[in-house]
Formats: C-alpha cells, sequence, structure tokens
C-alpha cells in the first residue's frame, strides 16, 4: 500500500513537472503554430539560474526558505525575458515559414542548453534546495518528499493562473481570440506582435519555473535536464491535444502515472508506455484526447 | 562551353579522383589535418563523414524532396548499427547474411513505422516518429531483451570480419568502402529523384492537395521515400559499424536524427551533393573543434572564445541558427544555380500545412 502511494505521489509529482513545460508548450502552438524545441533549454535555465543564485549565496548544502522563493521568482523571471528576446530577435522574421521556424527554434535549444555548459562545465551539480523540502511527510505508511508536493500544488496553480487568464482576462482573450483567426484580430486594432511576444515570454516563464522545481525533483542540475523532459512535454502535449491546456494537464497526469508505476516494476516499461500511448492515442484520436483541432 | 558549365562538369570528377586516390596521398595539409592525409586517422575522420554523407542523402530524400519532416531517422540508422551485430555475436550468422538480414528488417521496419505513421501529418507525424524512435532507443538503452549492452553497447566480433576489413593497417579499405557505398547510394538517389516517382514526390512537398486531384494517393508515394530513405539510412549505419567497430545507444538517440537533420541544412535540403558535403562538414568540425579548443595557438585566446570551442554542440546550435535565417539553402544554395535555389525557397517560402488552425481554451 505505502508503494502504490508513494508512486502514485511522485508520478502526480513528474506530471507536474511535465505539465509547467507542457502548459506553455501548448499555449505557444495555440496561438504561434510554433513547435518549441528551445522550451528545453528554457527549463534548463530555469534551473541552472535558481542554481547559481542560490550557490553565490550560500555554501552551504541547503538553502534557506527566502533563498530559494527569491531563486524560484527571479529565475522565472529572467528566463521570461530570455524567450522574449527569442521571440522579437529570432522567431520573428520567420513567420511565414514555418519548417525553417522549427528548425530555428531547434538550434536556439542546442545553443541556449550548451551554453550552461559552456559557462558551468557539463557535469552535474547538486541543488541546494531548504532541508523542509526534502524531508518526508508520512501518507498512509509513504514517506515522500515535501518537494513532491510543492510540485503539484505548483502546477496546479498554474492550471488555475492559466484558465483564468485566458477566460477572464483581457489579454487571455485577444490571445484566444488570435489562436483563432490572426487576421481577424490585427484588423481590429489590437497588435497581435505583442501577443505572440507576452505569450512566448509567459510559456518561457512557466519552463523556467519548471526548471527551477525539477532542479528540486532531481536534487541536482546538468545541461540536459530540459531535453530529457521536453520529449516527454511533448507527449503530454499531443496526448492532451494541442492548445487545450485542461488536455495537458489531464494527459500530464496519465503519462506521470504511467511513467512511474512502469518504471517502477521494470526499468524500461515507463518510457516505453509513454511513447506506446503516444502512437496508440495518435492514431485513435489524432486531435488528442481534449484537443480542438481539426 | 562557358567556364561555369567547364567547372561544374569537372570540379565533382576531379573531387571524385581526388577522394578515391587519397589513401595513396602522403601530403600534408597543415592546420586542417593533422599529420598526411593517409594517415589512418585522416582517413578514418573523413569516411566517417562519408557514412553520414549516406544517412544525409537518405534523408534528404524524405525530408528535402518529399518534404515530410521525420524526427525519427536514428532508429533505422540504429538498426543498421545494431542488427548486424546482434546477428553476428547472438547467432553466429556468417558476416553477408547479417548485413542482408539488416537491411531487410530495417527497411521493412521503415515500411511499418512509415504506414502507422503516415496516417498524421506535419506536426503529428513528427511526433509519432519521434515516439518510435525513441521506443527503439529505450528498448537498446535499457538492454531490454539481454540483446543490446545497454549503455555500454557492443563490440563487432572481429574474427567473424574477412580480414582486410580489421585493423588500423585497413584504413584505407574501409576509406574505400565508405565511399563506394556513399557513390552507390549517391547514384541510386540521383536516379530516384529524377524518376516519375521523383516528380510525384517533388509534388508533394509543393501541393499535396494538387497531387491528390491529379488521381495519385501521395500516402503511397510518401510511404515510398519513407521505406526508401528508411532502408537506406541502414544502410548509412551498417557503414557507420564497420568504421567504429562497434554499436552504441549514441547511434539510435533523437540528437543523431538532429545532427543529420543539420548536416542536410548546412549543405542544402533539395540538393544532392549538398547534404553529403554537410555531413562531412558536420563531422569534420565535431571532431576537429575539440582538438582546435585543446592547441597552443587556442590556448592563448581569451576564456569566453576558448571555452565554447569545447563545446562543439553549442557552436552547431548557433550554426544552425545563422544559417536558417539567413542562409535557409545552405552550401548548395550559395554555390549552385537556379533550380537548387527555387527549390530552396519552395521548401522554406511557403506556408506549409503543418496543422489545421485551432483555438486555445
Amino acid at each position: 500500500m505505502s508503494t502504490i502511494v508513494l508512486l502514485t505521489l511522485t508520478g502526480l509529482a513528474l506530471g507536474a513537472m511535465y505539465f509547467l513545460l507542457a502548459s506553455g508548450l501548448s499555449l505557444i502552438f495555440g496561438l504561434m503554430d510554433v513547435l518549441n524545441f528551445a522550451h528545453g533549454a528554457f527549463f534548463t535555465w530555469g534551473a541552472y539560474t535558481a542554481w547559481w543564485m542560490i550557490t553565490e549565496t550560500t555554501s552551504a548544502s541547503s538553502a534557506s526558505t527566502a533563498g530559494f522563493l527569491l531563486a524560484l521568482v527571479v529565475a522565472t523571471i529572467v528566463v521570461a525575458l530570455m524567450a522574449a528576446l527569442v521571440e522579437i530577435g529570432l522567431l520573428r522574421p520567420l513567420y511565414r515559414r514555418p519548417i525553417f521556424q522549427i528548425l530555428v527554434t531547434l538550434g536556439i535549444g542546442l545553443a541556449l542548453s550548451q551554453l550552461t555548459s559552456v559557462i558551468w562545465r557539463p557535469d552535474a551539480r547538486p541543488f541546494p534546495q531548504p532541508r523542509w523540502l526534502t524531508q518526508t511527510t508520512t501518507v498512509l505508511g509513504a514517506r515522500v518528499p515535501n518537494n513532491r508536493f510543492l510540485l503539484i500544488a505548483a502546477a496546479i496553480a498554474v492550471l488555475i493562473g492559466m484558465l483564468f487568464f485566458l477566460r477572464r482576462t483581457r489579454y487571455g482573450m485577444i490571445v484566444r481570440a488570435g489562436a483563432e483567426n490572426r487576421e481577424m484580430v490585427q484588423a481590429l486594432g489590437i497588435d497581435v506582435d505583442r501577443a505572440f511576444t507576452l505569450v512566448f515570454a509567459l510559456g518561457g516563464g512557466l519552463a523556467g519555473l519548471g526548471g527551477v522545481f525539477g532542479a528540486a525533483y532531481f536534487g541536482s542540475v546538468n545541461p540536459s535536464i530540459g531535453s530529457v523532459n521536453l520529449i516527454f512535454a511533448f507527449i503530454v502535449v499531443v496526448v492532451g491535444g494541442l492548445g487545450s491546456i485542461t488536455g495537458s494537464a489531464l494527459a500530464a497526469v496519465i503519462i506521470g502515472l504511467a511513467q512511474q508505476f512502469g518504471n517502477y516494476y521494470t526499468t524500461w516499461a515507463g518510457d516505453f508506455i509513454v511513447v506506446l500511448l503516444l502512437a496508440v492515442v495518435l492514431l485513435i484520436r489524432p486531435r488528442g484526447l481534449l484537443g480542438t483541432l481539426h | 562551353m562557358n567556364r561555369q558549365s567547364v567547372l561544374r562538369t569537372w570540379l565533382p570528377v576531379a573531387v571524385l579522383v581526388l577522394l578515391l586516390a587519397l589513401p595513396r596521398l602522403s601530403s600534408e595539409v597543415p592546420v586542417l589535418f593533422d599529420g598526411p592525409m593517409n594517415s589512418p586517422g585522416n582517413l578514418q575522420l573523413l569516411a566517417v563523414g562519408f557514412a553520414f554523407g549516406i544517412a544525409a542523402l537518405a534523408y534528404n530524400l524524405l525530408f528535402g524532396y518529399t518534404g515530410v519532416l521525420s524526427f525519427g531517422h536514428a532508429l533505422f540508422f540504429g538498426a543498421g548499427v545494431y542488427l548486424p551485430t546482434i546477428a553476428l555475436r547472438e547467432w553466429t550468422w556468417p558476416l553477408w547474411s547479417s548485413l542482408l538480414f539488416a537491411v531487410i528488417a530495417g527497411t521493412l521496419l521503415a515500411l511499418i513505422i512509415g504506414a502507422v505513421a503516415l496516417r498524421t501529418s506535419g506536426v503529428y507525424f513528427a511526433m509519432v516518429t519521434l515516439a518510435f524512435a525513441q521506443a527503439g532507443a529505450v528498448l537498446v538503452g535499457k538492454n531490454v531483451g539481454g540483446l543490446t549492452g545497454g549503455e555500454e553497447g557492443l563490440s563487432v566480433p572481429f574474427r567473424q570480419l574477412p580480414a582486410w576489413m580489421v585493423g588500423v593497417v585497413n584504413t584505407d579499405n574501409l576509406y574505400w568502402l565508405s565511399l563506394a557505398v556513399l557513390i552507390v547510394v549517391y547514384l541510386v538517389t540521383l536516379r530516384l529523384v529524377t524518376s516519375p516517382a521523383g516528380r510525384v514526390w517533388e509534388g508533394i512537398r509543393e501541393n499535396e492537395k494538387r497531387v491528390e486531384m491529379l488521381g495519385l494517393r501521395p500516402y503511397l508515394f510518401k510511404l515510398l521515400a519513407f521505406t526508401i530513405s528508411g532502408g537506406l539510412a541502414t544502410v548509412a549505419g551498417i557503414v557507420y559499424l564497420f568504421l567504429t567497430g562497434g554499436a552504441t545507444p549514441r547511434a539510435i538517440g533523437v540528437d543523431l536524427t538532429v545532427a543529420i537533420l543539420l548536416m542536410v541544412i548546412i549543405g542544402g535540403a533539395g540538393s544532392l551533393w549538398g547534404p553529403v558535403a554537410g555531413a562531412v562538414l558536420y563531422h569534420y568540425l565535431n571532431v576537429r573543434l575539440t582538438i582546435w579548443a585543446g592547441s597552443d595557438a587556442v590556448a592563448a585566446l581569451p576564456e569566453f572564445v576558448r571555452r565554447p570551442l569545447r563545446d562543439p554542440l553549442f557552436i552547431f546550435g548557433l550554426i544552425f541558427i545563422l544559417l536558417v535565417l539567413f542562409f535557409p539553402r545552405g552550401l548548395a544554395g550559395a554555390f549552385a544555380g537556379q533550380r537548387v535555389r527555387a527549390l530552396g525557397r519552395s521548401l522554406g517560402g511557403r506556408r506549409a500545412p503543418l496543422a489545421q488552425k485551432g483555438g486555445i481554451e
């Protein structure tokens, strides 16, 4: 029983991490039709920015709560700004050439994640976090690290925040309208370019936030921390349905749990089930679980 | 004949003769290559580049000519690396049956995966191929069934190879082998893209709907391109296996697909010699950048120049971005005539139906 509880909570935390990446990917694809391969690099930069801030201010193996929260906020903002610069400087010239846009995000992803290796060397570094995050809470006999709960809470907050943003705010309305018909929104005198930059920065910021939590989840940072998770985040987005935030959340839960349980019983089954799930969903229901496409 | 067409006819011949004669040329090319040109190290460097050239030709058939973006081609390359090794080691098959088995199995694998994946298109197709390749990489990397050697990989049992293939002294034989296969695959590809099917492929890349209107089934032609491309990628994997003497999970991961894509982009998608040149250049830079980074000349440079040189992937990422932004037609586009330019433009200039417009909820 305690094993099942532990696997369930860890699987949900893993799903929560995928969701933080996938929600931004989905939002960006929904509005801009861009499959953003640079998203993993944003995740990596979130992790490294937080790691750098914490290790610069403390030499201990654990961080203070204030230091961790500050790092969380700064990393999110830094990566959001980075994403905004990428969108303005590199993506905007290519909006009429979608294949090349995919390729340029691939190049950006490669260069940006390797840049962390250039600056901080390629090897993995331990990530100091507040002691209460690595301590465990006992739930039904299972000892679960507290950062798992924090990750799940953060993902729920992001889900609610994003649904609120899209459905209740003026900017969210522009984003949704822009996704339906870009030219029409432009004709109404609304600056769609600005909405693109905003959405890309928002998605990037969420990936950065996910990176900080990911570093806490794994307990260390390395230059490929983002690209490893990116593949699963892509799978979450496609299974959930491109452009559907709730779909991404649902798919993230399913995939996080499937992977965690699968990998517990054999070393490979979890990863294998997940990719199989993607193939099956795409072939039976190409628009994904909750997708609105086609 | 004007000067340009003389150049266009004789330059490839001259390059080919030079490449064929290279193992007998002991002249040195300072800075670019260490030692005489026919040293085993230099020959190996070029020969592996040729093997990637075959993979790039295969990929280009699908991406450059048919306009289909696959993220799973490393799977077929990996099949060419792993299947013969397993057949030789585990089942102690003779060399030729092992190779034949690998080519047939790799092509069949491409046929099956293509038949399933091509039911989707655009982004979805990219994702399905990525998923299949990732599934293969997981099975290989985690050593499912105990056949693949996991992260360590497998070495080829050298006793089962003919003597002329084994050892550093025979690097020139392997070099010629690699070059010969490259030439054959090049000619096959040339024949294919100028065949009626090749015209249909280009038609699909330009406008799939219109091809359908003409009464042809784009699905079957795309499947043909995918299957041939997968089979040729398997051949590339086999050549790579002979050159490196072993199979490791690096030969099957998504990083390799990205590398092949990069080679094609560097060389110019939709041209024939471009991707080959791109592949050789990519492999050359990948090996040489790290060597240059350790050289005395570079040691004198400031830290912020030296460090990136140690990380070829970072440099490739930058090259990738710059090429896509400023030279989307790659090397071939920079040198070749109007035809390739036109191809490159159509590949990049059109808003392809990657996915139907959706919404966000």
